[in-house]
């Protein structure tokens, strides 16, 4: 177990486990946190977690850990870990399950205000357009072909059906689209699995979510993103549904033997990875940025669906009432991407396992819109609680490998917010809050109550405080959609 | 230590089994099983085979014991079902047959749950007979069920973390945890 005894001081915001904290560590640890988080943070095991993470061959700089860390399966929630390209190692336990699992914002120039009478008309809308909840299907039944092509196309092969708009893909990580994946390394279970699950939310801790924006703390990169407070906006947080799940087992499987034929040695079977530049290496890779591209093209066909449920609720009752995109981001992926390290400028696969790819003003791969300013980060609190808009800044270039936190985090295990929390009386206590729920499962309602989570406020300030990103927007939920 | 105490089980079809008495007590921790309205607490105790949940600040951790490998896929199946709140239809049951690899007991396990997890989403069945043949390196798997009448949890994957199935005087105990 890792003690504060352990730790070394950086900055009120930045701590350091060394290197020389266990003998099989490659890199030390770096983690941001304030005091009070970094209490939460001992009660679990993320940071012994993290330490595990800093043995994989090939890492370069030093594992980091977001604020809103808790602990996971292998590496750790809120974990960056980059490793050199190709001869470093790609984990795709350090990537997670749910491959590009991630957020969309859409804002919009709708008065919170005006909408008000018509939120439980636009909740249940948004219910009946978005599918969701455990096994539920999507409205699209796809060919293999099909899929194949989402894989290679991402959220462009929602455009070439209607499904998107240039905008849509402009304000997309990647635009919506990873180059080098190939379905043949796909597996046919992967590929039953994901047919009928394109268009879906799924469960868990996934949510629509309708916000008004309550305050706005950068004016000019606010109305770069049409930010404005007091109008609505829009979050979708899910990923790449049972076909990235399988993927990843796929290969979490099939590189139980790949560590032995490269002779690595692992503290956890999960953290099992090949050389980058190895066969098995290069065909997750392909893999997973097939179930990128389905994930891409996952929160753009719900974005199209939460466009319908806007346009039959509030036409004629607004002045305006569509949603246009701010960014859609990813904090569950491997991303092979240029970084500064020691100096020198390395090209590193970088894992993101619940952590938020953070580009500072004028990095490549941005809009042109958002060269200025940096790039958006969306941050979602707990349900119930507030959401935030922040852009990666030139710190989070230099200290984290250009990412930043992804959420809360979780502080309270599932079971004991059962415990704790009735779905029913939660319901209640948003329902009073002004907040309409709709939600397939009043367990899973409780298992995501405010009270599992960390404060979000704190998280944001850590990360702003570090320097790893800076705020724009907080926004606080009126309308929430649950599986 | 001898221990003389009340035990609970409950299956995934929803009911709950009271049991009196054990040879031993590895640990008593909370247990906690939550349905609808009604909530059961307790404490959960070792018989030959069992399981409990244990606490993950994320994900699902569940403890199961058993005496045999074979036993202990199949508690570690119910156990599975139980934390998605999987329960199957009264009425015509299905069968269904399939092979996994023999490499390591830890491997084993996770494939044959994996399975289990796709027959549940990609044919809605919920499996709970089975019976297993070892076969050179393969072992054959023959399981029983019926449709899903209910499910509440999404289990996106069956992990290899910190998976280790170990030989202990009580028989096999393993600790298993689960992406949701």
């Amino acid at each position: 177990m890792v003690a504060i005894s352990d730790l070394k001081k950086i900055s009120e915001y930045e701590w350091e486990i060394p290197q020389s904290f266990r003998a099989d560590m490659r890199v030390p640890v770096r983690f941001f946190v304030t005091r009070d988080l970094l209490e939460q943070a001992l009660r679990d095991a993320s940071l012994e977690q993290a330490v595990n993470a800093a043995t994989l061959p090939g890492l370069v700089g030093h594992v980091t850990v977001m604020p809103d860390m808790h602990q996971g399966y292998g590496f750790p929630i809120g974990g960056v870990a980059a490793t050199r390209y190709p001869q470093g190692v790609i984990s795709p336990g350090a990537i997670g399950y749910d491959i590009n699992c991630g957020v969309r914002l859409l804002g919009s120039q709708i008065e919170a205000e005006a909408a008000k009478p018509r939120l439980d008309v636009l909740a249940t809308a948004l219910n009946k357009y978005c599918p969701s909840g455990v096994g539920q299907g999507g409205a699209l039944k796809l060919t293999e072909r099909e899929l194949d092509a989402i894989c290679v196309e991402g959220a462009e092969w929602a455009k070439k059906r209607g499904y998107a708009s240039d905008a849509d893909l402009r304000r997309t990580e990647e635009g919506g689209r990873l180059e080098g994946a190939d379905p043949a390394k796909v597996s046919p279970r992967a590929k039953q699995r994901g047919r009928p699950q394109i268009g879906t939310l799924g469960a868990g801790n996934h949510f629509i979510e309708v916000d008004v924006v309550e305050e706005i703390f950068d004016e000019e990169a606010a109305q770069v993103m049409g930010l404005h407070a007091g109008h609505l906006a829009l979050q979708i947080h899910c990923g790449s549904r049972g076909f990235g799940h399988q993927i990843c087992s796929d290969y979490v499987r099939a590189f139980q033997g790949a560590v032995k034929r490269y002779g690595i040695q692992l503290p956890d079977r999960e953290l099992v990875c090949a050389p980058l530049d190895s066969p098995e290496g290069q065909d997750y890779l392909a893999a997973m940025r097939c179930a990128a591209n389905y994930a891409f093209a996952n929160r753009q066909l719900l974005a199209h669906w939460a466009r319908q449920a806007f346009e039959e609720t509030l036409a004629g009752g607004v002045k305006n009432w569509h949603l246009h995109q701010i960014y859609d981001i990813a904090h569950n992926m491997g991303k092979v991407e240029e970084h500064v390290v020691d100096g020198k400028k390395l090209k590193v696969c970088v894992h993101r396992k619940g952590a938020t790819r953070a580009f500072g003003p004028g990095f490549p791969g941005l809009p042109a819109e958002y060269q200025k300013i940096g790039q958006p980060v969306l941050v979602p609190g707990s349900m119930g609680t507030a959401s935030w808009v922040l852009v990666g800044t030139e710190g989070s270039m230099q200290r984290s490998f250009g990412s930043t936190c992804h959420g809360a985090g979780r502080t309270m295990s599932r079971s004991q917010a059962k415990k704790q929390i009735w779905g029913e009386d939660l319901r209640k206590e948003l329902e009073g809050e002004g907040i309409h729920i709709r939600t397939g499962s009043l367990a899973g309602l409780a298992e995501e109550a405010p009270a599992a989570y960390k404060d979000v406020d704190a998280v944001v300030e850590t990360v702003t405080g570090a320097g790893i990103a800076r705020k724009v927007a907080r926004l606080v939920p009126l309308v929430v959609v649950k599986g | 230590m001898f221990t003389l105490t009340t035990t609970y089980q409950r299956n995934y079809k929803g009911s709950v089994t009271w049991g009196v008495g054990c040879d031993f007590q590895l640990e008593v921790l909370p247990f906690f099983v939550g349905i609808g309205k009604i909530r059961y607490t307790g404490k959960t105790m070792v018989t030959e085979t069992g399981y409990r949940e244990i606490e993950h600040t994320a994900d699902w951790e569940l403890e199961v014991w058993a005496p045999n490998l074979s036993s202990l896929l199949e508690t570690a199946a119910r156990g599975m079902y139980a934390l998605a709140q999987m329960q199957l239809v009264d009425g015509e049951r299905e069968s269904r047959e399939f092979e996994i690899p023999f490499g390591d007991r830890e491997s084993l396990l996770v494939d044959f749950l994996a399975e289990l997890l796709y027959l549940g989403e990609g044919e809605g069945l919920v499996m709970d007979e089975f019976s297993f043949t070892f076969d050179g390196n393969t072992l054959k798997v023959r399981a029983w069920g019926a449709p899903i009448k209910n499910q509440s949890k999404e289990i996106k994957a069956v992990t290899y973390h910190r998976l280790q199935i170990r030989e202990t005087e009580f028989g096999l105990v393993v600790n298993l945890v689960f992406d949701v």
